[in-house]
């Protein structure tokens, strides 16, 4: 293996991993307030498809971005609706985002371009360019979210609190402070971080949006996440392993290992889902999940 | 806003979950009217061509006997308080038990082999729904969390079988060779020429009537035995279970071993009733369907019944809407499905606040 290759692979892994990463540190946000969101996939979808459409429609792929944002916010306030205002089950509601989104997306494609659900091909301003090391502001500014996410909610008075929301709501509404905006707060920055993911892979890495194209990195942001046990710079270190791997297993496509033979690709891929199973069941560490997450709030109780 | 609702049983259980739905409709309508469509042509096709011709009507009732499957499947696990989201990778799994099963006794005559295929779907279902349960039930993984890793598995699992493993030699596709032919469980309109009656060819088969076997001994295992008894407990509350002397770990591990059981009825219609082989991605999001169709018919399995009636409605009505009018592609069954969770389980609250606010009125009203 020489440098030129592992040069490659590291920033095709870089690559690969800034959507995870996006994802996760969104999930990050709204799990440490107490909101559990397995619909992760579904808003990455829908900033995808908006962010596509949204560079098409203004030639430019900022606006985009801010279409694909808006999007997934919407989105994510229905989840907050859901589960927040109304205090229903959060699995279902994610459930129910991940399913609409996919059909949505599919249908408001087909029916605006009549190209089986693909936007147009994007070009020029309405894509990302590169502005340093051949990768685009985007992959900056997701990698940036790291250290933010780490210092506000760990170093801010507003962190605190809105890890407090996700551990013991009831002490935090003790204190005045409105449990519900907290949640609400959390889950419009998960919602925007989504929103950085789809624009990712429609504008950024893609040049335009196909059908079901996040193809399960949602719920591969989401194992990261437990991975990570909801820490932010650990959130970075999962997603570039998962990255890493997936990298791996674009190259190593029928590519023989001395010693091991013939990997088949289909193992590397199994891995980050293999490697969560055996974290969750105790195994090697333990992950314990905010404590609140997925507990409605109910004032009087 | 969260005094008790007091409701009575009708309005609990047929009102408010008719009242989602028909909002779900609603909404799926302002989707069609969104990208320029008449909903009510829509729907005239929609219903047109499911229920309109025999051949479309025995293609509903075969989609109805997937989401039948599924449907109990979500809600035995349901009724121990389990989300199990794992259906699409039991049910794949379930695919894989009945192509080792049927290619591999293939001397085996069909009265042996269909059982022993069924077997084989129900068993592999069953397993790769226990580990989930297991892990729940002794080292506390989440089960939501477990059942989603385990589909992204099994997916993976059956690509890499198919593709380097089960595929036949000079095939191209990814898909074992055929079933012997003894295994194919006889299609409806067969069944019906052999007694002299005539109906129209469709994918529709036996299968359907294991489906509402299934829901029969589901609703006398829920709600007649020890076992659905113990599982409801579990369900409500696991504390007064360990008090009663009941073992909420063996509990949930033997719901989950129903549930993926019942998965793989998905399996058994889809392979052995009508594609006979193995193939990828035969569930097509399906699992999924399950929930909604769970949900809508609140875990019991009359309401299944009809709820995965109306889910074979959609799908069928669908594929023909999508015929008619390219605008509306299948994927507005997706969103529908979608939406029905959305509003039948996350908002239920919503709506059965809604209903109480009118039965309050109504009684001030009187009074």
């Amino acid at each position: 293996m020489d440098l030129g290759f592992l040069v490659t692979i590291f920033d095709s892994a870089l690559r690969l991993s800034i959507p995870l990463l996006a994802a996760c540190l969104a999930g990050l946000w709204s799990e440490r307030s107490g909101v559990v969101d397995i619909g992760l996939e579904g808003k990455m979808l829908v900033a995808a498809f908006a962010s596509a459409a949204g560079a098409y429609a203004f030639d430019s792929a900022w606006a985009g971005l801010l279409v694909g944002i808006a999007a997934s916010v919407a989105i994510g306030l229905v989840h907050g609706f859901a589960s927040i205002s109304q205090r229903g089950n959060q699995i279902v509601s994610g459930v129910a985002i991940n399913m609409l989104a996919a059909g949505l997306t599919a249908i408001v494609g087909n029916a605006w371009y009549s190209q089986g659900g693909r936007t147009p091909p994007l070009e020029g301003d309405q894509r990302f360019g590169s502005v340093l090391f051949g990768h685009s502001a985007l992959v900056y500014v997701v990698l940036l979210a790291v250290p933010v996410t780490w210092f506000v909610l760990g170093h801010t008075r507003f962190g605190l609190r809105l890890r407090a929301v996700g551990e013991n709501p009831a002490a935090v509404d003790t204190a005045g402070i409105s449990v519900t905006g907290l949640r609400y707060t959390a889950v419009i920055i998960a919602g925007v971080l989504c929103g950085f993911a789809g624009a990712y892979l429609s504008v950024g890495q893609a040049a335009g949006f196909l059908p079901n194209m996040t193809a399960g990195r949602g719920f591969i942001a989401l194992a990261a996440l437990i991975f990570a046990k909801w820490r932010a710079w650990p959130a970075l270190g999962a997603c570039f392993l998962f990255g890493l791997l997936d990298a791996f297993a674009n190259q190593l496509q029928g590519l023989s290992l001395p010693g091991i033979g013939e990997v088949p690709v289909q193992a590397i891929q199994a891995m980050p889902y293999l490697m969560t199973v055996i974290l969750l069941a105790g195994v090697i560490g333990k992950a314990i999940p905010p404590r609140a997450a997925g507990i409605p709030y109910v004032k009087e109780r | 806003m969260s005094a008790p609702l007091d409701l009575p049983r009708w309005a609990d259980t047929v009102l408010v979950p008719a009242i989602s739905v028909v909002a779900a409709f609603l909404v799926a309508g302002l989707v069609v009217l969104a990208i320029g469509e008449n909903p009510l042509t829509a729907t005239r096709f929609l219903l047109q061509g499911s229920l309109g011709t025999g051949e479309g009507l025995g293609f509903t009732l075969f989609y109805m006997t997937d989401f039948i499957f599924v449907g109990l499947a979500v809600a035995v696990a349901y009724h121990a308080g389990l989300f199990n989201i794992g259906g699409e990778g039991q049910a794949t799994l379930a695919g894989l038990g009945i192509a080792l099963v049927l290619n591999n006794l293939t001397f085996l005559p069909g009265f042996l082999l269909i059982p022993l295929g069924i077997l084989g779907a129900a068993a592999f279902g069953a397993l790769w729904a226990a580990i989930p349960g297991y892990l729940q039930a002794k080292r506390g993984s989440h089960i939501v969390i477990t059942t989603i890793m385990f589909n992204w598995l099994a997916s993976v699992l059956i690509v890499y079988l198919l593709v380097n493993v089960l595929r036949e030699p000079q095939s191209m596709n990814p898909e074992t060779r055929a079933f012997p032919e003894q295994s194919y469980i006889p299609f409806m309109h067969d069944v019906f020429a052999a007694i002299g009656i005539e109906i129209p060819n469709s994918q529709l088969n036996l299968t359907l009537v294991l489906a509402l076997a299934a829901s029969y001994f589901v609703w006398l295992l829920i709600y007649r035995s020890r076992l659905g008894y113990a599982i409801r407990v579990v369900g409500s509350n696991p504390s007064a279970a360990v008090y009663a002397g009941i073992s909420p770990a063996r509990i949930i591990i033997i719901a989950m071993v129903l549930s993926g059981a019942l998965a793989g009825g998905l399996a058994v219609n889809e392979l052995m009733g009508y594609q006979h082989r193995l193939l990828l991605e035969f569930t097509s999001g399906y699992g999924f369907v399950g929930i909604a169709v769970a949900l809508m018919g609140r875990a019991h399995p009359v309401g299944i019944i009809l709820a995965s009636l109306l889910f074979g409605i959609l799908y069928q009505g669908g594929a023909e809407l999508a015929f008619e009018q390219p605008a509306i592609t299948r994927d507005m069954v997706v969103v529908i499905g979608g939406i029905i969770i959305l509003f039948a389980g996350a908002l239920d609250g919503l709506f059965r606040r809604l209903v109480a606010h009118l039965f309050a009125r109504q009684k001030l009203a009187r009074a």
